[in-house]
């Protein structure tokens, strides 16, 4: 079936010539890592070589803006310690920089010939298929994998803290996703007459103008408050937004469903909320409201820490706003309970009717839905019962396509339910990046026999465990289609570098796909897998990238017009037809149907004791400029704007410890310690602190034996633990106690410092 | 070129950066030198809700407006990709006219 796409006017073709550079219009997704895929010009000379990126400022999604990591993409695709081509080593040089070049056929041969023996031997269940963060990868890596004919599809995150949380509690709660609408499906964006500027934004949980996450390019926010927009900031960190914003509520981290809770409480009490939706459209009010009745503003303030009446104000801007937003982020997964967290602030925007609305919330359209995975036909009926992690976790039987990875690590060294001998590692470094206790996750990845990385430069993770590497193209040097998060186009990613021997990951799996399930990668060349997805635009890849980008169709109140319902009946695509606030779903899985708070562990009110030895509460991962994850840390330009990991800390804290501006300290938990340079800021509350993540050192001693990259100096992770949520799904990232003590004798950080 | 500059509108700079690796990659400059830069004043409180927080970019002695840039017909490569879009290129007296009634604004003739 075909839809109306609506085309973007192009002066020139896709690919032109200008003071003799070649330009290249295209979409910049992915890698190096990032969750968008801006509209882009690169420029390439007669060498074959990237000069230089521009915005590109017909492209309506970024409007000829750009962030550092694309200005200085040319930095990444010349650099010299980009991997070049495949190589191989002994499973007894794991760890030790002794990589022999093979080429590509007998990489494939290699892969193909361990993994179908482990499928003769073992079953395929016993080959587990790795990601990341998913930045282009969830599509390919799926298909793989089930194709394959595995269960066991992991992100390598304890709880799949990130993203899929938000989504999988949204569908389940409500049949779709919500997103902020910044006017991001039109082509003519913020003046399409349908669209309207949104009275209010709630930022939770998420830096926009440095973050970019969810699809959602962060300068919109901006955008908006230059139009009229009014703005409240929920973050422990007083942010730059946040004193652009009307209410600051500057929460303890980890109490993210205590303060929606307490909201709902205000919103519900003084009916304010939007009567005639919740009648019409909601399920289960009542039981809502009886669930928020205690937490009052007061009992509240005493969980988030953020006054009562702040709170109080907050939930009446809110519900009294014509169009608000929850543009919220990660924070909100990367605690332990975090479905009830995201229900609980899903409820919000679905009592005060902010749904499927202009300048409210909308289901972002697609072309191809990619969160959950694409292709789980291919997967063996018998097979999908050995997923791991379905036994001890009833959502993750009924309703989700991935297998939980803190149960993976336990069968790593277990071996039970059955042993798993083999993993194929797209685009992730769980050792440097989303892995807790990398020690023990080093651990039990290395019983595996055999283990395939496929990424862009070596890793911690390559280095300490990889058998095969395969080098991974950028976006620069490869064809494909954006189909991330958020809203999708049909925007395509044109090769501007023909040169190399690198390959795109959606090659690498159509290639090694086709041999193990050709049934399952019928086409010839990526080129024709693209057009197949593209079929309902009735435009090939090769006319798509001349019009590109093209958008999909969107209206808003399609609830109420029989378009968010397979059945094309009115309302939602649940068992009640409504937004369940109350949820059948969670009900028939064993969990609770309402949202609650539960206080995280450790905490200074959980464990008391823990918080008399180590009295400071520690956030991780609050996104730095120029550096996606653990990436860019080998890119000059990138790296200068913040050449080392930091820890933040408020003045008053640190002459209670006595730490200077600038010093080097240790990180420390009962669990164990990371080395991190001291920034004082008056942006937090004395009682917490707060750290990169990511960190490794390119320019340190690679082998394991010498440190791998600095990376048990550095690694956070090390101060967290792989322990999901009662779901299974969220995981303490973002709420730990510590303390902080300087480094006596500073020796390794003066690597770094020389760059 | 002189009657030439950049109106800087700062109350909206997020000190994204995207200025300076732009003038970086435009110009061949290593990390060390750029033709404008960032600064940073604050966070700290004044009074109770009040706060100061802003970022503003100044430009050095390496930045020429992109004067090959413009003499094609583009705007100069800050100009073009800083994300909050608080960077307008043009003459310096239709520059300083729209200043007039405004807060927060720079006009920048390097």
């Amino acid at each position: 079936m075909e839809r109306e796409y609506l085309l973007v006017e192009h002066e020139k073709p896709y690919s032109y010539c200008e003071d003799g550079l070649t330009v290249t219009r295209t979409s910049a997704w992915s890698g190096p890592g990032c969750h968008l895929g801006c509209g882009v010009l690169m420029y390439t000379d007669e060498l074959d070589r990237l000069v230089k990126v521009e915005g590109d400022p017909e492209n309506p999604f970024n409007q000829g803006r750009l962030c550092v990591r694309c200005l200085a993409l040319p930095e990444v695709v010349n650099h010299a310690d980009k991997l070049a081509h495949p190589m191989k080593r002994a499973r007894e040089d794991r760890g030790k920089d002794k990589w022999e070049r093979i080429s590509w056929d007998a990489a494939y041969d290699l892969i193909v010939e361990r993994f179908n023996a482990f499928k003769a031997e073992s079953g395929p269940e016993s080959v587990t298929f790795w990601q990341g963060t998913g930045r282009d990868i969830s599509t390919w890596i799926t298909r793989l994998c089930w194709s394959y004919g595995s269960p066991n599809y992991v992100v390598a995150l304890s709880g799949t803290a990130c993203y899929a949380p938000r989504v999988a509690g949204c569908r389940m709660s409500s049949g779709a996703f919500w997103l902020g609408d910044f006017s991001q499906q039109f082509p003519d964006r913020y003046d399409n007459p349908q669209w309207k500027l949104p009275e209010l934004i709630l930022i939770w949980g998420n830096n926009p103008v440095i973050t970019n996450s969810d699809g959602m390019y962060g300068h919109w926010v901006v955008d908006c408050l230059k139009r009229g927009s009014k703005a409240i900031t929920v973050d422990p960190r007083r942010t730059w937004l946040a004193n652009r914003s009307e209410l600051f509520l500057q929460i303890r981290p980890g109490t993210d469903a205590a303060l929606a809770l307490g909201m709902l409480n205000v919103i519900i009490s003084e009916e304010i909320y939007d009567r005639e939706f919740v009648e019409y459209w909601c399920y289960g009010f009542d039981e809502l409201a009886e669930r928020v009745a205690d937490f009052t503003p007061e009992k509240t303030e005493q969980i988030t820490w953020i006054p009562a009446d702040t709170i109080r104000a907050a939930a009446r801007m809110f519900a009294k706003a014509d169009g608000a937003i929850v543009q919220w982020g990660v924070a909100v997964d990367m605690t332990k309970e975090t479905l009830p967290a995201g229900q609980a602030i899903s409820a919000l925007f679905e009592i005060t009717g902010n749904i499927d609305n202009p300048g409210g919330m909308i289901a972002p359209p697609s072309i191809l839905f990619s969160t959950g995975g694409w292709g789980h036909e291919f997967l063996e009926k018998d097979a999908r019962k050995k997923k791991i992690g379905d036994a001890e976790y009833p959502l993750y039987r009924g309703a989700m396509q991935i297998a939980s990875t803190d149960e993976c690590i336990k069968t790593l060294e277990t071996d039970r339910p059955y042993p798993l001998k083999g993993a194929w590692l797209q685009a992730v470094n769980p050792l440097a990046c989303t892995g807790p206790d990398p020690k023990r996750t080093l651990a039990a990845l290395n019983r595996l026999e055999f283990i395939v990385c496929v990424d862009l430069f070596m890793t911690p993770t390559a280095m300490a465990l990889a058998d095969v590497i395969l080098p991974a193209a950028t976006c620069a040097e490869r064809d494909g289609i954006r189909l991330g998060d958020g809203t999708q186009r049909g925007e395509t990613i044109n090769r501007a570098v023909q040169g190399g021997d690198c390959r795109s990951d959606m090659q690498i799996n159509l290639e090694i796909g086709k041999r193990f399930n050709p049934e399952a990668w019928p086409w010839e060349n990526v080129e024709e897998m693209y057009t197949d997805i593209l079929r309902e635009t009735g435009l090939t890849f090769s006319a798509m990238r001349e019009q590109a980008p093209a958008y999909p169709p969107f209206e808003y109140h399609k609830h109420e017009k029989g378009l968010l319902r397979s059945d094309g009946q009115v309302g939602f695509q649940t068992r009640t037809g409504r937004i369940e606030l109350y949820s059948t779903v969670y009900q028939a899985l064993e969990q609770d149907p309402l949202p609650y708070f539960e206080e995280p562990v450790p905490s200074p009110y959980s464990t008391p004791e823990l918080y008399e030895q180590y009295p400071l509460v520690l956030t991780t991962g609050a996104r730095q400029l120029g550096l996606f994850h653990s990436e860019h840390r080998q890119i000059p330009h990138l790296r200068a704007l913040h050449p080392e990991p930091l820890i933040y800390l408020h003045p008053e804290a640190a002459t209670r410890y006595g730490l200077t501006e600038g010093c080097w300290v240790w990180v420390e938990n009962e669990k164990g310690r990371a080395k991190r340079k001291l920034s004082l800021t008056n942006a937090l509350d004395p009682r917490v602190c707060s750290t990169d993540h990511g960190w490794w050192y390119p320019e340190a001693p690679a082998e394991l034996d010498e440190g791998l990259y600095g990376l048990w100096d550095l690694a956070i992770n090390q101060l967290i633990t792989w322990q999901p949520g009662k779901s299974g799904m969220g995981s303490n990232y973002k709420t730990l106690l510590c303390k902080v003590y300087p480094v006596e004798a500073p020796t390794a950080q003066t690597k770094g410092e020389q760059k | 070129m002189t009657d030439y500059g950049i109106l800087v509108d700062y109350r909206w700079c997020s000190g994204c950066r995207a200025c300076e690796i732009a003038c970086q990659m435009e110009q061949g400059l290593p990390p060390q030198r750029s033709g404008v830069k960032v600064f940073e004043a604050g966070p700290w409180q004044i009074a109770g809700e009040r706060w100061q927080h802003d970022y503003a970019p100044d430009f050095l002695d390496e930045c020429d407006l992109c004067a090959k840039r413009t003499s094609r017909g583009k705007l100069p490569s800050c100009v073009q990709h800083c994300q909050a879009e608080i960077l307008e290129f043009g003459r310096i007296e239709e520059l300083s006219a729209r200043m007039s009634g405004k807060k927060k604004q720079i006009l920048i003739i390097p």
